[in-house]
């Protein structure tokens, strides 16, 4: 199995991925909805009352709107792990997985075309989002270098969030389980630096929230786009995206060799 | 019930049953095992030879020790009831499942040893249907042409070949949803074919088909042997097997109880049988006696008559129950199916849980 040949395949599996999106667009829309209903509620709900406590009573919702669009950001990137687990297990659970695994192909380049198709169909995701983020106030300082580094940078998320959902997939023995393990990931969002500052939470969650990935993401994508310091948080972001994206890959791929999940009994 | 083609009937059935054929009905025969290569053909003219191989679930055992060897270029079909090993063994022989024990070689290469070869080699059309249905008759099988590793060209060559053959041209550019049970089917198997595999595994390739669907599939396995493609498939009709098989193995319960040609096997259940069904022990008795060949059923009252299933034998056997004042309540009669052949060969029926020991 040669290198062209690897790359041949998964080029083949994320025409195949693509198409599907095409063609069953329910779930890039639904990638694109949930953020967007998030952002609306908490920039035109909550956001004068939470302004104002950013802002010492100043704030109001022009404050709030620059605060919470990195997080309403990551929310998008967060769900990218739902959609592939979603795609892997209907996958797995369909005849054509066997198929792929009856031939002489490079193996993983069944999962691999779903990351790559699922890290396209998210960044296309928080560009709408982004969009979105902008007709309601949002109102980035970032120049071109900084908006580079954070396309960069939540790629590297996606492509790390993305083997993890990957894993969920192919351990899902249904695609309805396969769309709720991920949620925990949108939770994170919320348990972090995403909508609150988390030196206003209490003392435990604090500290859960202190070290938690998305705190991290949250702060460097917030630094990067409003011109604000990044701190550290950019080279802890990379250290975590490293060691899910490894142990993602490897628990997908070794789940994926051993089989299918349920063997037939005849 | 499986209708055999008159004409190819073995010539035992058409004239009185040779007395010796169903001794063994009743009674389990030790399987029996008929040559299946001519000696000369050694090592190299086999596509699958397999020995010993074991596979089991749990504390269930699927696969206890089967012995198998298909000829290049033959058709050979593995007959026998839901429960009885014929998927597990496709999917072992497909790389899919590794077995337990036992040494199996694909195509020359070892299966456990040379997966990659072996999966260069065969293409596998599953029971269950492994199309993409987001993709069009033609994205499927310009996919498996990519996968295949085929040149653009080529690719799109095959594609336009086989939807031409699996006369599928009309519906190429449609989602595969849409496509009926036999649509779905003959895709399933042109997309396996695009890479022109040497063997091709088949698992109940015309289950779930109507009869039109289901001649249609066998015309399209009889134009792939005669072009020198191995065939191995799994069917629970002896029919099927007699009509596209050049050898039939009969699974029960994890092992081959008989293998043979369509003619060895049909043989050994010359024109199926009659059920006579009673009301009385007494008159079950008699009848018994009666009809000494007879397979007798004390616990349903019945008695298995070997039959060539002709007016004349029977109005002869009526005849004879009437001299002799015997009342049946009913009577049905049976052309050979896969229920004699395994009530020939196991001394049991099929399928039933009861019977497993």
């Amino acid at each position: 199995m040669t290198a062209a040949h690897a790359a041949r395949d998964t080029a083949t599996m994320l025409r195949r991925n693509l198409r599907h999106m095409q063609r069953y667009p329910g779930v890039p829309v639904m990638m694109v909805m949930l953020p967007v209903m998030f952002l609306l509620l908490f920039v035109y709900v909550f956001g004068a009352t939470l302004g104002n406590g950013l802002g010492h009573g100043l704030g109001g919702r022009g404050v709030y709107v620059n605060y919470v669009s990195p997080a309403i950001i990551l929310l998008t990137v967060a769900s990218s792990a739902t959609a592939t687990a979603i795609g892997v297990a209907i996958d797995m659970t369909e005849g054509i997985v066997d198929r792929f695994r009856t031939m002489a192909i490079w193996r993983p380049s069944v999962l691999a075309g779903h990351v790559l198709g699922s890290m396209i169909q998210t960044l296309l995701a928080v560009a709408v989002v982004i969009g979105v983020a902008l007709l309601v106030g949002f109102r980035p300082t970032a120049g071109a270098a900084a908006w580079l580094a954070t396309v960069g940078f939540l790629a590297m998320i996606t492509l790390a969030l993305t083997w993890l959902g990957v894993a969920l997939g192919v351990v899902a023995k249904t695609v309805g389980t396969a769309s709720n393990t991920p949620m925990f990931l949108i939770l994170l969002v919320f348990l972090g630096s995403g909508f609150v500052p988390t030196a206003s939470m209490p003392t435990g969650l604090r500290q859960f929230a202190t070290y938690q990935p998305f705190t991290a993401f949250t702060d460097t994508v917030r630094g990067l786009l409003t011109s604000g310091p990044t701190g550290g948080h950019a080279a802890v972001s990379a250290a975590w995206c490293a060691g899910i994206a490894v142990a993602g890959y490897l628990w997908a791929v070794a789940r994926y060799n051993r089989g299918p999940a349920q063997a037939s009994a005849q | 019930m499986a209708n055999l083609n008159p004409t190819e009937r073995p010539a035992a059935a058409a004239g009185a049953d040779p007395p010796g054929t169903h001794a063994g009905m009743v009674s389990r025969r030790p399987p029996e095992h008929l040559p299946a290569t001519p000696a000369s053909a050694g090592r190299t003219g086999l596509a699958v030879e397999a020995r010993g191989v074991r596979k089991s679930f749990g504390d269930q055992v699927v696969l206890d020790g089967v012995d198998l060897d298909v000829i290049e270029g033959t058709v050979f079909a593995l007959l026998g009831p839901n429960g009885s090993g014929k998927t597990t063994t496709v999917r072992i022989l497909s790389t899919l499942l590794a077995a337990d024990a036992g040494e199996i070689r694909v195509a020359g290469h070892d299966i456990a040893r040379e997966p990659d070869s072996v999966r260069a080699a065969i293409g596998v059309t599953g029971q269950f249907s492994a199309v993409d249905k987001l993709l069009t008759g033609r994205e499927n099988l310009m996919m498996m042409a990519d996968l295949a590793h085929l040149g653009r060209a080529d690719g799109r060559r095959r594609a336009a070949d086989l939807l031409d053959r699996f006369d599928l041209s009309g519906a190429a550019g449609k989602m595969a949803a849409t496509y009926s049970g036999g649509m779905r089917r003959r895709l399933d198997l042109a997309m396996t074919l695009v890479g022109a595999p040497r063997i091709v595994f088949l698992d109940e390739p015309t289950t779930g088909l109507d009869p039109r669907g289901r001649h249609a599939m066998w015309q399209i396995i009889r134009g792939l042997a005669a072009d020198g493609v191995t065939i191995l498939l799994t069917t629970q009709y002896l029919e099927e097997a007699d009509q596209i098989a050049d050898r039939i193995a009969v699974l029960d319960h994890g092992i081959f109880v008989a293998e043979g040609s369509p003619e060895q096997l049909k043989a050994r259940v010359p024109g199926g049988h009659i059920r006579l069904q009673f009301t009385d022990p007494q008159q079950l008795e008699t009848a018994a006696r009666l009809l000494a060949n007879a397979g007798r059923d004390d616990e349903t009252l019945s008695l298995q008559v070997p039959s060539d299933g002709t007016v004349a034998t029977l109005r002869a056997l009526l005849y004879r129950l009437d001299q002799h004042t015997i009342d049946i309540q009913g009577l049905s009669i049976h052309t050979p199916d896969l229920d004699d052949v395994f009530f020939a060969v196991t001394g049991h029926p099929t399928a039933s849980e009861d019977n497993q020991r």
